[in-house]
């Protein structure tokens, strides 16, 4: 007798989290744009508070629209919950805000988007959290940088912008041997590319800004937990297992079990922080969710196609791209990427930053900014923007060079693409030339 | 709050409350594979409603030490030496699928100690499918897909979760994840062996409550409402909205009618 079956990944894509509305019909997931809720009495109102019964209060905490968009997410990457926040950024600063006090200690890698590096390496040091930052290519690295008082391990699915594929089973086992949990930033990966979860991580991130929202309209994240982290067991989180006096003495894994990090993370930390999501920013994220098992494989094969054109041509000098042979994460990316590397690579042009700059500035298809997962392609500087912050050694240790050219790829006639670059390859040499 | 019965340590949910003597108790008996938290939000209500809430882990399950129990009179009688432990003489039982056999059992082999029992998603007999009890005696996944899915409604598939931005199947994988080797089987047998609903029947003297789902795929609601014939003293609520996980699919519903229930 065959056992029942899930609904799959593009069934989910589309209608996880959201039933027809009950009171008008509607098919497509309602913007609730309120602010609260009525109660229907004193009771209710004092129920809902209290955590006795289910539903909104006040959108800061939760909203129908966001919810649908979290619970989407949820099931997408096999979670038992996500939290949407008010961008990518804060959702790690609300999974470090929920499992640690100062005096806490993080091991990260250090390829890393340039905001993560800051909030690690300068902004959370100055409330007492201490980052060490290894080099994610060797598990290794991050057993030998836990301390007694590090509380998680953090790494990039695809680091940014060297694109380092994070063996995420060897990483999560050398975390659950310290009894630390796992996080990634799965931005690069999508759920459709790479389930974290079912390789070992135990709480995950998007920027839904990225690949997400997919159309660059809306600035939001995403953090879902697996629940799969036994936080009892590990001893190592009196946030979570023991109680609280901000919350009435409330235990949260006692009281909720495999959902205690979530409910901690929203009953405090959207309370306290705030860095919720806007009801239409979930909206913007859902709709573009609902084709991403569509734009996905469109992104891979665009980028295929770039990543011939440039590792073939004389004016670059490096294509950094997982499923490039010489690439060091080829191998893993074969077993953990089946379906591929994603959009976003990095290029050498050769003649340093000066080639660079008129590479980016020759491009006509290919737009000029910063961000990347979006439908239409971008190119971004690193060195110079995202990652300015950092010093020369930080940068050469995540893999960053003067002539270093981040592009996104997006889902315009491949054909185009590569005429675009390939014309602003030849006018990146021409200023070579003339020097 | 944790507990020792027969010497072993176990966890029961009080809602972060000490016990008071002088308040009616309830005691939330979970079903297969489960643990207290299935009845988070309802035992909560009670816990700070003018009663004591015993929202228990079985042996084995959640925070209690096992070895599992493998038989539902065993369950009940393990129940009544938790009230012992807890130092409390007489309690209401409600109890969810294997619990509400539990709570059956209890109401019978301890009248003088059970004033009344709900029972939701319930039926007799409850059998199940040699599948199931193959895939969980083996430990395999899909047991555990098996509970997840039969274990919701339909709809619970695609979501809209009551408790914002959860996702049941998430949930239930995850509490599964949690269990040692051979606990589901020992859970699943003990439902599907169990062969005292019809004698229990005719001696239950303490007022019942039947709450069951229309979407069940677990114990369908026509089999539960079938049951709930041969008891007297019974009320029947069948929920419209809910599959076989009352408390998570229909939150409000199942603790309006057990708020009522215990009012009455």
């Amino acid at each position: 007798m065959a056992g029942p079956k899930y609904p799959g990944f593009d069934t989910l894509a589309l209608h996880a989290g959201q039933s027809p509305d009950p009171a008008t019909g509607s098919r497509a997931v309602p913007v609730y744009q309120t602010t609260s809720y009525v109660f229907r009495d004193s009771e209710h109102a004092a129920s809902l508070f209290n955590m006795e019964r289910a539903g909104h209060v006040y959108s800061r905490i939760s909203n129908p629209t966001v919810a649908v968009l979290e619970e989407r997410m949820a099931a997408l990457e096999g979670g038992v919950g996500a939290i949407a926040t008010a961008s990518g950024q804060a959702a790690l600063h609300l999974a470090v805000a929920t499992l640690m006090d100062a005096g806490s200690h993080i091991v990260a890698s250090n390829s890393l988007y340039g905001g993560s590096h800051n909030l690690l390496g300068y902004t959370l040091k100055r409330f007492g959290i201490d980052t060490t930052f290894v080099a994610p290519g060797t598990p290794e690295n991050f057993r030998k940088a836990i301390r007694p008082n590090t509380r998680l391990l953090f790494a990039e699915t695809l680091g940014n912008p060297g694109l380092e594929v994070l063996d995420v089973p060897a990483v999560a086992e050398v975390a659950h041997a310290a009894g630390l949990p796992l996080l990634v930033d799965a931005t690069f990966t999508t759920p459709y590319l790479m389930k974290p979860f079912e390789l070992g991580a135990d709480l995950l991130y998007h920027s839904a800004t990225k690949f997400l929202g997919g159309h660059g309209v809306a600035i939001g994240g995403v953090l879902v937990d697996s629940g799969r982290f036994d936080w009892e067991k590990s001893g190592k989180f009196p946030q979570l297992t023991a109680p609280y006096s901000g919350f009435h003495n409330m235990d949260f894994e006692e009281e909720s079990g495999t959902r205690a990090f979530l409910l901690r993370a929203r009953r405090e930390g959207l309370r306290d922080f705030g860095a919720c999501m806007a009801p239409m920013t979930a909206f913007q994220i859902l709709q573009g969710i609902e084709t991403l098992h569509l734009r996905m494989p469109r992104h891979v094969e665009n980028t295929r196609k770039v990543v011939q054109l440039l590792a073939g041509n004389p004016a670059v000098a490096q294509v950094v791209y997982p499923e490039l042979p010489e690439h060091p994460g080829h191998a893993l990316a074969k077993k953990l990427l089946p379906r591929g590397c994603g959009a976003v690579l990095t290029v050498d042009i050769k003649g340093g930053r000066e080639a660079g700059k008129r590479f980016i500035e020759a491009l006509r298809v290919f737009s000029h900014l910063a961000n990347v997962g979006d439908a239409k392609s971008l190119v971004i500087h690193p060195a110079s923007t995202t990652h300015y912050r950092m010093s020369d050694e930080d940068l050469a240790r995540a893999g960053i060079g003067a002539g270093t050219v981040r592009l996104s790829v997006g889902l315009e006639d491949a054909g185009d693409l590569v005429e675009d670059l390939g014309r602003a390859l030849s006018a990146s040499q021409k200023s070579v030339a003339q020097k | 709050m944790n507990f020792t019965v027969d010497g072993r340590q176990v966890f029961a949910y009080t809602a972060a409350q000490a016990i008071d003597e002088a308040k009616p108790t309830i005691v939330f008996v979970h079903g297969a594979g489960l643990d207290h938290s299935i009845f988070g939000l309802q035992s909560r209500y009670f816990g700070y409603h003018g009663h004591n809430v015993l929202a228990l882990d079985l042996p084995a399950h959640g925070r209690s030490e096992g070895p599992p129990l493998g038989t539902v009179q065993e369950m009940a009688d393990w129940v009544m030496r938790l009230l012992d432990a807890a130092k409390l003489q007489t309690a209401a039982v409600v109890g969810h699928s294997m619990g509400s056999l539990v709570a059956l059992e209890c109401a019978v082999r301890h009248p003088g100690r059970v004033g009344r029992i709900a029972l939701l998603g319930t039926t007799y007999p409850m059998k199940v499918s040699d599948a199931f009890l193959q895939a969980a005696k083996e430990n395999r996944q899909d047991a555990y897909d098996m509970e997840t899915i039969w274990g919701h409604s339909a709809q619970a598939a695609l979501g809209a979760n009551p408790n914002p931005g959860m996702w049941m199947y998430g949930e239930s994988l995850a509490r599964l994840g949690r269990l040692a080797p051979g606990v589901l089987y020992s859970d699943l047998n003990a439902c599907h062996t169990y062969a005292g609903g019809e004698a229990a029947a005719a001696a239950v003297r303490c007022p019942v409550l039947l709450v069951l789902g229309r979407r069940d795929q677990m114990t369908p609601a026509k089999a539960g409402a079938a049951f709930a014939r041969t008891l007297p003293n019974a009320r029947l609520v069948q929920l419209e909205a809910s599959g076989h996980s009352l408390m998570t699919e229909a939150p409000d519903a199942t603790l309006d009618t057990l708020i009522e229930f215990f009012r009455s």
